[in-house]
């Protein structure tokens, strides 16, 4: 802890003691801001498949769909017996028999719009809206097998699972690319510090000679680095959060594309980039010091 | 304060010297003398711990050097100012900056400003203070390297042919200045293969001349 403290702390002038290098000090720079644009779209792409996830899964899970057998001869008495048990469930808060033109408009995609629905044996649909405890399944099931014969209840769980499911894994994709990138940034910057410390070595000996603890040397570069890694994620989240505020998007959720973005608090979560992007500079800079430092002994 | 107990190194399977023993006193002023290629550097090296000896023992200040880590070495080393042949600085910094530098390595550039503008008067380089190193000729150089080496105030302070690029006049004044630093009670150990400046100091201050040949540390004769 105390050589962490020592790598923070102590003389402010200490990184004078090792030239300036532009070439390389440029590139890290630009290196991470590309990659805090990256984790900022990244960012973005997580929290939205993580807030639609939530969203439609809510949506599916609090409604269901009884469907009634196509027996025209029996339809009214289905209907009103499936509509009793349902009223008479507790934790069902509506249940709504779907109009001719609802089910016409729900078969559209696949038989046209000529449909002559009421001359085919269509079978009667009920839309099934839960409270937010909802409702025993297996009981209202049991029931409709005993008063509504052949009724099947969908709770849309064969959709929503795979949905979620999906969803989930495009989450947990974002955050593994969120990882990647800083190991990209530890990557990038290990090799820039070993770079610059095997220019310096000549430095790193008169240093070295006139009584410099290696943690002096270190701080040198693990400022540098830091400093420089910090001030190119600062640049890149500002890009990416331009980006992101430009995609065009609209507020119905229906298309996750149209969705991308981030949501009140939410735009707040780049603002750690930058500071995640400094202590990542800082470790791997710091372990690529003292390790070059100690192979230089 | 510096010992060398039966020393030996070498590079290589070429040994240097073997079984080579020294011992700085406090206060003690030795010239060390020597054909190139002796070891004379070598030899300094080993009393700063800028190398190890491949056998025997070197006790810098009590302690074993082969036992001190790269921390403790730093530590050391603030004891030992040393002049370098080649004066060894940091091209980027300016003299001030440079002859300040085992201060600001320590930890203690708030100290320099007081010590720094004495020093470069006692060095007659106050007016190249914001000059960068190559920008100095080989005396103003050395007289610089001797001041980063003492501006810690070290107890032994360890010369490297400090007058090997300066004309006569320039190296009486750098050693005059050395002599004042040992009356001042620092141990100081020089190496030189200039016979002619040894003599020109006899009379101002009591050296050990040592030489180093064939491997071998022996007391210089009268002949000097």
């Amino acid at each position: 802890m105390k050589g962490m403290l020592d790598l923070i702390v102590g003389d402010p002038q200490a990184d004078r003691a090792v030239p300036p290098t532009g070439l390389t000090a440029r590139l890290t720079v630009f290196v991470a801001a590309v990659m805090a644009f990256l984790a900022v779209i990244a960012l973005a792409l997580s929290l939205t498949t993580s807030r639609q996830a939530a969203t439609w899964g809510e949506e599916l899970a609090q409604s269901a769909t009884l469907r009634l057998p196509a027996d025209p001869d029996l339809a009214d008495e289905l209907l009103l017996a499936a509509l009793e048990v349902l009223q008479t469930t507790p934790g069902v808060a509506r249940a709504r028999a779907l109009s001719p033109d609802e089910q016409a408009a729900l078969l559209e995609p696949w038989f046209g719009p000529d449909l002559p629905l009421d001359t085919l044996p269509v079978p009667q649909l009920i839309e099934v809206i839960a409270e937010s405890d909802g409702y025993d399944k297996d009981g209202l099931a049991a029931r409709l097998t005993a008063q509504v014969p052949g009724a099947v209840l969908d709770d849309h769980t064969t959709w929503r699972e795979p949905l979620v499911a999906a969803a989930n894994r495009v989450r947990l994709i974002g955050w593994a690319i969120i990882v990647l990138i800083g190991a990209t940034v530890a990557a990038m910057i290990t090799l820039a510090a070993q770079a610059s410390l095997a220019t310096n070595q000549q430095v790193i000996r008169v240093l070295r000679l006139v009584g410099a603890r290696d943690v002096y040397i270190a701080r040198a570069f693990v400022r540098r680095y830091t400093l420089r890694a910090a001030l190119g994620a600062v640049g890149g989240v500002i890009l990416g959060l331009l980006a992101v505020a430009l995609l065009p998007g609209d507020d119905s959720g229906d298309s996750l594309l149209t969705a991308v973005g981030f949501q009140g608090a939410e735009w707040l979560w780049p603002l750690v980039i930058p500071l995640l992007a400094a202590i990542v500079a800082f470790l791997a800079t710091r372990a690529a010091a003292f390790r070059t430092l100690k192979e230089m002994t | 304060m510096i010992e060398l107990d039966k020393v030996s190194y070498g590079y290589g399977d070429t040994a240097l010297f073997t079984q080579l023993s020294l011992t700085l006193a406090p206060g003690s002023f030795h010239f060390l003398t020597g054909p190139s290629g002796a070891g004379k550097t070598t030899l300094l090296r080993l009393c700063y711990a800028d190398l190890r000896a491949t056998a025997g023992k070197v006790r810098l200040f009590g302690q074993d050097a082969a036992a001190l880590d790269r921390d403790a070495v730093a530590m050391t080393r603030r004891r030992i100012g040393v002049v370098h042949q080649d004066c060894q600085f940091l091209d980027h910094l300016n003299i001030a900056e440079n002859i300040a530098l085992p201060l600001t390595v320590a930890d203690r550039a708030a100290e320099a400003a007081g010590n720094l503008q004495e020093l470069l008067d006692w060095v007659g380089l106050a007016p190249q203070a914001a000059q960068r190193p190559p920008e100095l000729s080989g005396g103003e150089r050395q007289r610089a390297a001797l001041a980063r080496a003492v501006i810690v105030s070290p107890e032994v302070i360890i010369a490297d042919e400090p007058t090997g690029n300066v004309d006569w006049e320039m190296s009486q004044r750098l050693l005059s200045l050395l002599v004042e630093l040992n009356k001042m009670g620092k141990t100081i150990l020089i190496a030189t293969h200039d016979l002619a400046m040894i003599r020109s100091l006899k009379s101002d201050v009591n050296a050990r001349v040592l030489r180093l040949k064939d491997g071998e540390l022996t007391q210089a004769g009268a002949a000097l």
